[in-house]
């Protein structure tokens, strides 16, 4: 008897647990219903072709002009930039922390590299505006600091942490065994971590990096305070951009409730979840697909 | 080898130090000795070409360290002075060129308090879940996938849905509550990968220990299991207030305003919120040089607040992990 209701209990519990940690998938799911809610109804003015490659953004005009591609193009150049440098610092960091820095010293650089990505976002675009834009204004003569390659140094510095830390975790779990062959085998410890320890932990590596860009393409405080907000596409990294975060956070206040540019910038942000989406759909697949699993992986 | 290498340099003089690797094996003593100079070289220079590269990824590391002092000292630098009672206790005054930042302060405690709230029940039943219940299979791939794509999506994004589900669609209006909970569906995956990381240090051993006792499941879960995991899922519920506290975008559009003179008194009141107040006053303010101090002392209170609250956390955390082993 009080067995059987044991039983019951327990299985109430499992399904009620069940139910709760399906939240997540369907907060996720609520927010695909609610921005294709709000967002498609553009595209009963504007084809989907001329939003996504139309060259002009001019929302508040008469007639106005819905083409995000140089929002697009500004996303993905402001990414790229901010890659170039925070994957060799990101993962360097990494191989420093994981391989060469002594357990003291890893034990005050680790938390650091945490309070970097602890920062703000706002506090980092408020940096990159008071701070870096002025420095680069005097230092390189330009029009204005607040640009391209302000909004990228600043989102590598956000993306660094992120790089940093899932690559240490893949560097961390490569077995000794495969350390100790290599050097005895005469290698250097260089040798070793190019030769050895880096290709074995290649696919938590590659997970971290499109998981820092994930990261960057979809920040918004610094791209919305540092890149300059001009809808135009770069011809330099030292032009003012516009990114889709920056342009959705700066008129979402502005847009009339459920007109186009209220659509519009819905729209915006299918394509901003979307690019987020297929980012850690391939970082899962990578991190599932190449799963380390110790020598077997070389 | 550093020592061998010197005594070989120390040995033989410069000339026969030419002696490269591709000499002939002679069986001559002084070829024996070319080739073991040529192999001693070739060490050097592997050593040398290491250590070099080991200096760039210090280098590395300390840029990153760096970067995070140069914020926090241009911050301090320019933002103390604006720091008083007054600037913590009141207030804006004269279209906030003037006066404190309390009703900041008081907001972003509220949302990222009510965001917890939410959050820290949904997440810990989800990490107790996959931890404890389930087994491998499809539905947990599918759930793993879904919590690691809510990790992923962009903060204005949740402001997106933020606006379109809980004000609009809700009727919340531009409130507390509902900016309360978009900043709680975005720190729901922070939550959950905490208390996951808590629940697996817990050692199978207990969990045995309780069943083998006769207890049930739910009884091992609740009576032993979450107890000693409870450190560990506080630490994270930390994290999870602080990266709350410190977004913009989710509340752009759901919470925060520009300027409201009164305090709170209902979850259905707009509000003003610390980084919300930043960005206004720095790109938007009446007079923006002129409001310069006040914004260098807001972002050093928020500053303050989450580093601090970070701090504690991950202390605390690495002395649980010392008390573990």
């Amino acid at each position: 008897m009080t067995g059987n209701r044991r039983k019951k209990a327990e299985k109430t519990m499992k399904s009620l647990f069940f139910i709760i940690a399906t939240a997540s998938v369907a907060v996720l799911g609520m927010i695909m219903i609610f921005l294709f809610m709000e967002g498609l109804p553009i595209f009963k003015e504007v084809s989907v072709k001329n939003f996504l490659f139309g060259k002009y953004w001019y929302p508040t005009s008469d007639p106005p002009d819905f083409g995000i591609f140089p929002l697009i193009i500004a996303s993905i150049s402001v990414t790229g930039v901010s890659a170039v440098m925070a994957i060799p610092l990101g993962v360097m960091t990494a191989v420093y922390l994981a391989e060469l820095a002594s357990k003291r010293v890893a034990e005050i650089v680790k938390p650091m590299v945490e309070l970097l990505a602890a920062l703000p976002s706002v506090v980092i675009g408020f940096f990159g505006m008071v701070v870096v834009a002025p420095f680069l204004q005097d230092i390189f003569d330009m029009p204005t600091g607040l640009n391209l390659f302000n909004a990228s140094l600043m989102l590598a510095f956000m993306s660094i942490p992120t790089i940093c830390s899932i690559s240490e975790d893949a560097i961390y779990s490569v077995p000794n065994a495969l350390r100790e062959g290599s050097l005895a085998l005469g290698a250097t410890q260089w040798e070793t971590i190019i030769r050895v320890v880096l290709p074995a932990s290649i696919s938590g590596i590659s997970t971290a990096v499109i998981l820092g860009m994930s990261r960057a393409i979809g920040e918004t405080m610094v791209v919305l305070m540092v890149a300059g907000g001009a809808a135009m596409i770069p011809g330099s990294i030292f032009d003012p951009v516009r990114p889709m975060p920056a342009s959705i956070a700066a008129e979402m206040a502005e847009a009339p409730f459920r007109g186009e540019h209220y659509y519009a910038l819905f729209a915006t942000g299918i394509v901003l979840f979307l690019f987020t989406l297929f980012f850690n759909v391939i970082a899962d697949f990578i991190s599932n697909r190449y799963r380390q699993v110790g020598e077997a992986s070389l | 080898m550093d020592i061998t290498q010197d005594e070989y340099q120390d040995e033989y003089p410069e000339k026969e130090q030419k002696a490269t690797g591709k000499a002939a094996p002679e069986k001559t003593v002084k070829a024996r000795y070319g080739i073991q100079e040529a192999a001693t070289r070739l060490q050097t220079r592997r050593a040398a070409k290491q250590r070099m590269i080991f200096f760039f990824f210090r280098g590395a590391a300390i840029i990153n360290g760096l970067a995070l002092f140069i914020i926090v000292f241009f911050m301090v630098k320019n933002g103390i002075s604006a720091i008083s009672w007054e600037f913590l206790t009141q207030v804006p005054r004269s279209s906030m060129t003037q006066g404190g930042i309390l009703p900041c302060i008081i907001g972003t405690l509220y949302l990222s308090v009510g965001a917890i709230l939410v959050a820290l029940p949904i997440g810990v039943a989800s990490a107790i879940y996959l931890n404890e219940y389930a087994r491998p299979g499809k539905v947990i791939r599918i759930i793993r996938l879904g919590i690691n794509n809510l990790a992923g999506v962009p903060s204005v994004v949740f402001g997106l849905f933020g606006l379109a589900f809980f004000v609009i669609y809700l009727k919340m209006g531009v409130s507390i509550l509902a900016g309360a909970l978009t900043l709680a569906a975005m720190s729901l995956p922070v939550i959950i990968g905490a208390t996951e990381e808590a629940l697996k240090s817990v050692p199978d051993t207990y969990r045995e220990a309780s069943l083998g006792l006769g207890a049930t499941k739910w009884q091992t879960i609740y009576r032993v299991v979450v107890p000693a995991a409870l450190p560990g899922i506080l630490t994270g519920s930390i994290l999870g207030i602080s990266r709350a506290a410190g977004e913009t975008a989710p509340i752009m559009f759901t919470a925060a305003v520009f300027y409201t003179p009164k305090l709170p008194d209902s979850i259905f009141d707009e509000i003003m919120a610390l980084p919300y107040h930043i960005y206004v006053l720095a790109t938007a303010g009446t007079d923006i040089e002129a409001t310069r101090p006040l914004q260098y002392g807001t972002a050093l209170v928020l500053i303050a607040l989450v580093l601090g609250m970070n701090l504690i956390a991950i202390v605390w955390r690495s002395r649980l992990r010392k008390k573990l082993k």
